[in-house]
């Protein structure tokens, strides 16, 4: 594994989420019936933070959640780590809201097919939309983000790591080759 | 590092790391959020079929492996041998063999034969989980205990625990003392003397006769079914003598701690081994068992079904 490319550091990290804050707000004109759902494990983090800036803007809280979404993945048999199950704690009804999903990385769309499937079995959301630290691109699937933090174009042979301060010590995306 | 499972099957505590235990552990605390939710069902384990084979009668056990199967999205089948081919002679082997040959991914066993567990999952490359095998190990059933338990006291290690009743004839004793032991908790057990197993203190318990004893430095006790049907040679004592002598009552729990957690593996015999007002008392955590009982077979089934999947494709 080696480090190709830094394509966001700590700066333009959380500008990028202050500008989806706004954008979202703008979306929805405001924060009525909205919420965020981040996707386990730094979609959760990412929900947070997006949930602080939106507090920040518009003076108002925004119910924010965790979902995991193990127990949904189509390529459990795939991966070669074994996955560890975690809570969903959402501890709001999501039925007739607008839901924001917020993972980190958009890559083949598998993990927010798994979320989507995930979400509709709690309830019944008015909306789902997507935010995304960064879209890299090779979606399998029909799923396309709301929000965008950055477009990374990337080859299938790279990999695309988002770091958290919360989870990695470090703000950051970068570029790495796979061997 | 997080601990990762590698078995294909669930036979006892003894085997198991601590590791491994507190895995199973916390897979079932993320489970338990499913049965809260309108629709009690995640797509986990959909196009596994599950088969429970039960030489002995049980409903909760039974009721609780199939419900835990079915939240996950796996088929479940039941088979009570006393209307299948058992009845003609078949053995355990054959009968395990030919559920295997039905494309069956998970089979769930209880047998009135201690080892009855292990010996199927050798034979086959199914998964097995033990439901209970004679006197030896019910591991989902311990395992729901230190759930309770750890849910109400945050912690495991250090605590006391008392286990009360048929510690010789008991299953669910056995697989208690091999986890709560190797999760750090000081474990008493008490019992008349003649239902007290030779060599216990082996495990790494404290022997005692006295309920008094038992239950007062106790953080929970953790009381067991008197298997009068086991009494084959009418030795036990009468059932108000037991009662008398070691039934857990609310005058016992007035010298035991404030909070102490009163367990009891179901079914209960009120009167025999505790009273009504215990039972239903403000100490029982009795029902939550059973409620939790869900969550720990889901993380059961989970795991071994997903450790025995064939080998990663990438």
């Amino acid at each position: 594994m080696i480090e190709k490319a830094r394509v966001l550091d700590k700066d333009t990290l959380n500008r990028s989420i202050l500008r989806i804050a706004h954008e979202i707000l703008e979306k929805n004109k405001g924060t009525k019936d909205l919420c965020l759902i981040g996707i386990r494990k730094r979609g959760a983090y990412l929900a947070k933070r997006l949930g602080d800036n939106i507090e920040k803007i518009e003076n108002e809280k925004v119910p924010v959640g965790i979902l995991d979404i193990t127990l949904y993945r189509d390529d459990l048999t795939l991966i070669a780590a074994q996955p560890v199950v975690h809570k969903t704690e959402i501890g709001f009804d999501i039925t007739d809201k607008n839901i924001v999903l917020v993972d980190d990385v958009l890559f083949s769309g598998r993990t927010v097919r798994a979320a989507l499937d995930a979400l509709i079995d709690l309830g019944r959301p008015k909306s789902i939309q997507l935010a995304v630290l960064v879209d890299r691109g090779h979606r399998e699937l029909p799923i396309r983000a709301d929000f965008v933090g950055k477009n990374i174009p990337t080859s299938k042979n790279e990999t695309v790591e988002a770091r958290l301060e919360e989870v990695d010590g470090v703000d950051e995306v970068v570029i790495v080759a796979k061997n | 590092m997080e601990t990762i499972w590698t078995r294909k099957d669930l036979l006892g505590l003894e085997d198991l790391t601590k590791e491994e235990i507190e895995l199973i552990l916390s897979t079932a605390d993320s489970f338990k959020e499913v049965s809260t939710r309108e629709i009690k069902k995640v797509p986990a384990l959909r196009g596994k079929t599950v088969v429970n084979l039960f030489y002995e009668p049980s409903t909760r056990t039974r009721v609780s492996f199939e419900i835990a199967a079915k939240r996950l999205s796996a088929d479940v089948i039941n088979i009570a041998t006393e209307t299948s081919s058992v009845k003609k002679g078949e053995t355990l082997i054959d009968t395990g063999k030919n559920i295997e040959a039905l494309k069956v991914d998970i089979i769930v066993v209880r047998h009135n034969y201690s080892g009855a567990a292990i010996m199927l999952a050798r034979h086959l490359s199914a998964s097995v989980v033990n439901a209970g095998d004679g006197w030896h190990e019910h591991p989902t059933q311990a395992l729901l205990d230190i759930f309770t338990l750890k849910e109400k006291l945050g912690k495991i290690e250090g605590l006391n625990v008392s286990i009360v009743g048929d510690i010789a004839h008991s299953r669910v004793a056995r697989s208690n003392i091999w986890g709560l032991t190797k999760l750090g908790a000081k474990v008493t057990v008490c019992a008349p003397k003649m239902l007290i197993p030779a060599g216990i203190e082996q495990m790494g318990v404290k022997v005692t006769s006295e309920i008094d004893e038992a239950i007062r430095n106790a953080d929970a006790v953790n009381v067991l079914r008197m298997q009068f049907e086991r009494d084959e040679e009418n030795a036990f004592p009468k059932q108000l003598e037991y009662f008398k002598n070691f039934g857990i009552t609310k005058e016992r729990l007035e010298k035991a701690k404030k909070n102490i957690i009163v367990m009891h593996p179901g079914p209960i015999n009120r009167g025999i081994e505790i009273s009504s007002e215990v039972a239903d008392g403000e100490n029982s955590v009795i029902l939550e068992q059973v409620t939790n009982g869900i969550a720990v077979r889901m993380a059961a089934l989970f795991l071994v079904a997903q450790a025995n999947d064939p080998a990663p494709l990438i």
